[in-house]
């Protein structure tokens, strides 16, 4: 007669960390294919690149930690930090720009600071935002919307591209880059940063054909589609509403605000929802528990400090996207607002921090 | 704004933090009718099975009892007693494993019944005509503690004697698989309304708030029923949440109160009894039963038959498997208590106690086995689930690093070890049981604490004690130096034997601060050995409390200044009497060689202390020359002070 002993409790919610992790995943489906659609298939190249070098680099580190590696591999959280920053990055940037982030992001973000769950940076945005500081010219290599391209690209012009930086037939990114009147066109976020800056009012940049539609040729689809994917993950209980709530709903505050009191200057709250990585951000980025408040009301002020950094960094930043910037400094204060929000224990008087 | 007891009188509920919602599988044994075990072969009844002390034991290896007959005494207000649950012979009273998470063994009796099942004499109370005192007096007597897990004496809820607004009947039975009071409210309901009307004799309390979940409508129909006689009976049918049977989660959502931490619900005004308890006292006053079996559920998939069962305090866990078709798997577990909070058993042959709801033998698929511990990745599915509104994950932190002090500051201590937390975790991390161990460490070094404190306080006593005699020697060195001066001056100072004489003459002058001195140091001398006496006396006698006994002699001692054989008798604790004279005897005898041997040591030290300064001070030739006539002189003046002291002292 033996007997297993074993502490309470003895059964538990089935759903794991891996499961998790798969889940998010998932969800970004539907936004890489639009984005694959619509922006060409590098992100998929840019996806497997990114998913390899993850693997390989949480082995490596694994191993040197003379951990299982097995175990932390199939807990999916490398190949999920690996999919958000392939996704984050120009499609045709060259091959090599992926691996340096994505074993920048594994290595040095998370494995260095203790490995899952010890991280304070988002390791994907932090990733990002040292390739943009480190490669600005590669990192600003966004094409056209699919129907903008003078040519149109395969999927093995693709692979020639990323590997190369020229397609099979011979044209070089910045070629790809130009419009079919032969100008150089940035995505929307940043055509319209730069003509303001150059004193163009909105409605003469928007005059330009990034800007087909409320927010800017292709852009609008792609953040449906992360949209979609990220409701799925509030409703499966994946993640909280309350973060990508407090996101979406700050930047919509604070660009109506802006947006009426001077619309020459100011996109519109729609633009600002539906363009660059906005919904990516609030639903799949913001979100990683690991890198996030962790308590009710924090999580709403940590979103709404990514929305306000968001709208500023757009407005005032030299950079064309703010979401990554935003969120490494949310991230970093995290920690106070965690302190600062305890919720109140029970039989314990009201705030007074805990006693 | 309609006032509180407005609002729980038109059936308000409110809700409390957090909850989850495992699967309840209650449904295995919840309609079946009670099953009555066959008569074990051996009870095992340990002694302690409630939170407080055991009682004394009243039987020897080898006697015989009826049922019902007590055990253990209740001697103490937080002891309860154990009773023979049938007739038979006690055969032995040593060490069994326990049922608790520890399975440390404890000191446990074992009954052999002898199937004649007879009772003892019994006395039924009339609830009308009985006051409180012989009420309580039964429940206690009847050995009835807390029958929802934690097993509190119910003596000491019942006689609460702050006011109270609202007695809670906790029939909530929240975790899953348990129907134990499922069950006994279907076949008991009226007797438990006869228990709550004896506790509300007792408390006399504004309403009484049954709460229950609404998976058992059966049972809250039963209790509804029995109640429609009583006006302020309200049976409130709380929504099935995981643990809305805590104390403290039901009383919020029954009264939308919490109770402050650190304090208990008397402290407002509310008093939580679980339903077996009012069942158990009702039996106890009308019947005179005392608490002699419980309804117990078996249940888990390794079972043919998963059933209520009633069965004996004592009965091996073995007994209810079998009788309820158990088939033993390898690598299986067996739970006392539910999936949530239960423990996992090291055997079979652990007993049923009074606080014992659930027997759970599941299948490896039922409750697998926890998988690897990950790391937490921080989603905070905890802290959505802690009734308690913690932050669980933080906890984890500290816990992890040790660190007491924010471990307090996240208020660790308020976490009831409701599983909560560790069900709903991704990571599988067993934060209940790190929450454990840091409680456990955090206990511990406070204990360490409490007694370095106690170590230190002890030392500077010393410390002070020992300056203190110093100072009183230097002082009264300082007054015979300036009397010897006085002395010196008025008198001839030519001869060394006047100047003993002068030296006595201002010692007589000082006689009153000396004598106190030596009074109190022979005092202090004698308290001493008394209170060394008393520390053998103690020891012999086990149960005496050695500190208190010899603080208080040492006090008296110290206090009279001037101890007798007679009052150190009366100290003594009652042992025989001839013993005790012949002591009292031998200690006035050692006490007058002492006294005398002390008096000698004293004057020697006293004549010497003055010899001293005068050779300094004075240092003459003559003094010097003459050393012969010196020492005759002191010898002298010895002999004299000598007297002088007997002479004082008779």
């Amino acid at each position: 007669m033996s007997f297993k002993i074993a502490s309470s409790p003895h059964n538990r919610i089935s759903r794991s960390t891996a499961e998790i992790m798969l889940l998010v995943v998932v969800a970004c489906i539907p936004g890489i294919i639009v984005q694959a659609l619509l922006f060409g298939y590098g992100v998929l190249i840019q996806l497997v690149l990114a998913i390899s070098t993850a693997w390989l680099a949480e082995a490596l580190v694994m191993q040197l930690r003379a951990k299982p590696v097995l175990p932390r591999l199939k807990d999916h959280s490398a190949m999920l930090t690996a999919v958000l920053l392939a996704i984050a990055i120009p499609p045709y940037a060259p091959w090599w720009l992926i691996v340096i982030g994505t074993f920048f992001a594994i290595v040095i973000v998370k494995q260095l600071y203790g490995g899952l769950g010890n991280n304070l940076f988002n390791p994907a945005m932090a990733a990002y935002v040292m390739l943009l500081i480190a490669f600005p010219l590669q990192m600003t290599q966004w094409l056209p919307s699919v129907s903008l391209q003078p040519e149109s690209l395969s999927v093995l012009d693709a692979v020639c591209a990323v590997f190369t930086q020229y397609s099979c037939s011979g044209f070089s990114i910045t070629q790809l880059q130009s419009g079919i009147d032969g100008v150089s066109m940035a995505t929307p976020l940043d055509t319209l940063r730069t003509d303001l800056a150059a004193g163009l009012t909105l409605t003469e940049s928007m005059q330009q054909p990034v800007f087909y539609g409320i927010a800017g040729a292709g852009w609008l689809w792609v953040n449906l589609a992360y949209l979609a994917g990220g409701l799925m993950l509030v409703k499966l209980r994946v993640i909280g509403w309350r973060i990508p709530a407090a996101v979406l709903g700050s930047l919509f505050l604070i660009s109506l605000l802006s947006w009426l009191a001077a619309a020459d200057s100011n996109p519109s709250p729609l633009f600002q929802l539906f363009s660059g990585a906005t919904m990516l951000a609030a639903f799949f980025i913001a979100t990683d528990p690991v890198s996030a408040s962790t308590t009710n009301n924090g999580r709403l002020l940590y979103g709404a400090l990514i929305g306000l950094m968001i709208f500023i960094i757009r407005k005032y930043g030299g950079y064309p996207d703010g979401v990554a910037f935003a969120i490494l400094l949310a991230n970093m204060a995290v920690p106070l607002i965690d302190y600062y929000t305890r919720p109140r224990t029970y039989g314990h008087k009201a705030k007074g921090a805990g006693k | 704004m309609p006032s509180l007891f407005q609002q729980i009188q038109a059936g308000k509920l409110w809700d409390f933090h957090g909850g989850v919602h495992p699967p309840t599988r209650k449904a295995q044994t919840a309609q079946k009718p009670i099953g009555v075990l066959p008569l074990p072969d051996r009870l095992y009844i340990p002694l302690r099975q409630h939170i407080g002390v055991a009682g004394h034991v009243l039987v020897s290896k080898g006697q015989r009892v009826l049922k019902g007959q007590p055990l253990t005494s209740a001697d103490n207000s937080m002891a309860v007693p154990v009773h023979a649950p049938t007739s038979g012979t006690v055969m032995a009273i040593a060490e069994h494993t326990s049922a608790h998470p520890s399975a440390l063994p404890e000191i446990t009796i074992t009954l052999v019944p002898d199937g004649l099942d007879e009772w003892r004499s019994r006395y039924p109370l009339n609830l009308a005509t009985s006051d409180k005192l012989s009420l309580l007096e039964r429940i206690q007597e009847s050995g009835i503690a807390g029958m929802g897990g934690a097993g509190f004496p119910a003596h000491l809820k019942a006689g609460l004697t702050q006011p109270v607004d609202y007695l809670i009947i906790n029939a909530v039975e929240c975790e899953p698989y348990i129907t134990a009071d499922d069950a006994l409210i279907q076949e008991g309901a009226i007797t438990i309304v006869k228990g709550i009307d004896i506790l509300c004799k007792l408390l006399n309390p504004k309403a009484v708030l049954i709460g229950i979940e609404d998976d058992k409508p059966i049972a809250s129909a039963a209790l509804k029923a029995a109640c429609s006689q009583r006006e302020h009976y309200y049976v409130r049918d709380v929504p099935t949440k995981y643990p809305s049977g805590g104390e403290k989660q039901l009383i919020q959502l029954l009264t939308n109160k919490e109770v402050p931490a650190g304090r208990r619900p008397i402290d407002i005004g509310i008093v939580m009894l679980n339903v077996g308890t009012a069942f158990a006292v009702a039996q106890a006053v009308l019947d005179d039963q005392p608490l002699l079996s419980r309804i117990v559920t078996v249940t888990g998939e390794t079972l043919s038959q998963p059933q209520n069962v009633l069965a004996l305090i004592g009965t091996p866990v073995s007994d209810l498997l079998t009788f309820c078709g158990y088939q033993q798997q390898t690598a299986g577990k067996v739970i006392m208590g539910g999936p949530m909070m239960g423990f996992t058993l090291p055997d079979l042959t652990v007993p049923i106690i009074k606080t014992t709801n659930c027997i759970l033998a599941p299948s490896q698929y039922e409750l697998p086995q926890p998988g690897n511990e990950l790391d937490c990745i921080r989603c905070s599915a905890c802290a959505d689930a802690c009734p308690a509104s913690l932050l669980p994950q933080q906890l984890l932190w500290y816990s992890k690093a040790k660190d007491p002090a924010k471990l307090d500051e996240y208020n660790l201590f308020d976490c009831i070890e409701c599983g909560a937390c560790a069900y709903v975790c991704p990571s599988e991390i067993p934060l209940v049981q790190y929450y454990r161990v840091a409680k456990a460490e955090i206990r511990e070094q406070q204990r360490e604490a409490v007694k370095a404190e106690q170590a230190k306080a002890r030392f500077e006593a010393r410390n002070a004690r020992l300056e203190r005699e110093k100072q009183q020697r230097m002082a009264r060195n300082q007054q015979l130096a300036q009397a010897r001066e006085q002395a010196q001056k008025t008198g001839s100072n030519s001869n060394a034997v006047a100047d003993a004489l002068a030296r006595i003459k201002a010692k007589k002058a000082e006689q009153p601060a000396p004598a106190t001195n030596r009074e109190q140091v022979l005092a202090e001398r004698e308290a001493k050995k008394q209170q060394a006496r008393e520390y053998q006396a103690a020891k012999a006698a086990a149960n005496q409390q050695p500190d208190s006994v010899s603080e208080t002699a040492k006090q008296e001692q110290a206090v009279s200044s001037e101890p007798t054989v007679n009052e150190s008798a009366t100290v003594e604790p009652a042992n025989a009497k001839s013993a005790a004279v012949a002591a009292a005897i031998a200690r006035a005898k050692a006490k007058k060689a002492a006294q005398a041997q002390a008096e000698q040591q004293e004057t020697i030290v006293e004549a010497e202390q003055t010899k001293q300064p005068e050779a300094i001070e004075q240092s003459s030739p003559q003094a010097a020359t003459d050393p012969r006539k010196a020492a005759i002189a002191a010898a002298i003046a010895r002999a004299k002070a000598k007297k002088q002291a007997d002479s004082e002292k008779s």
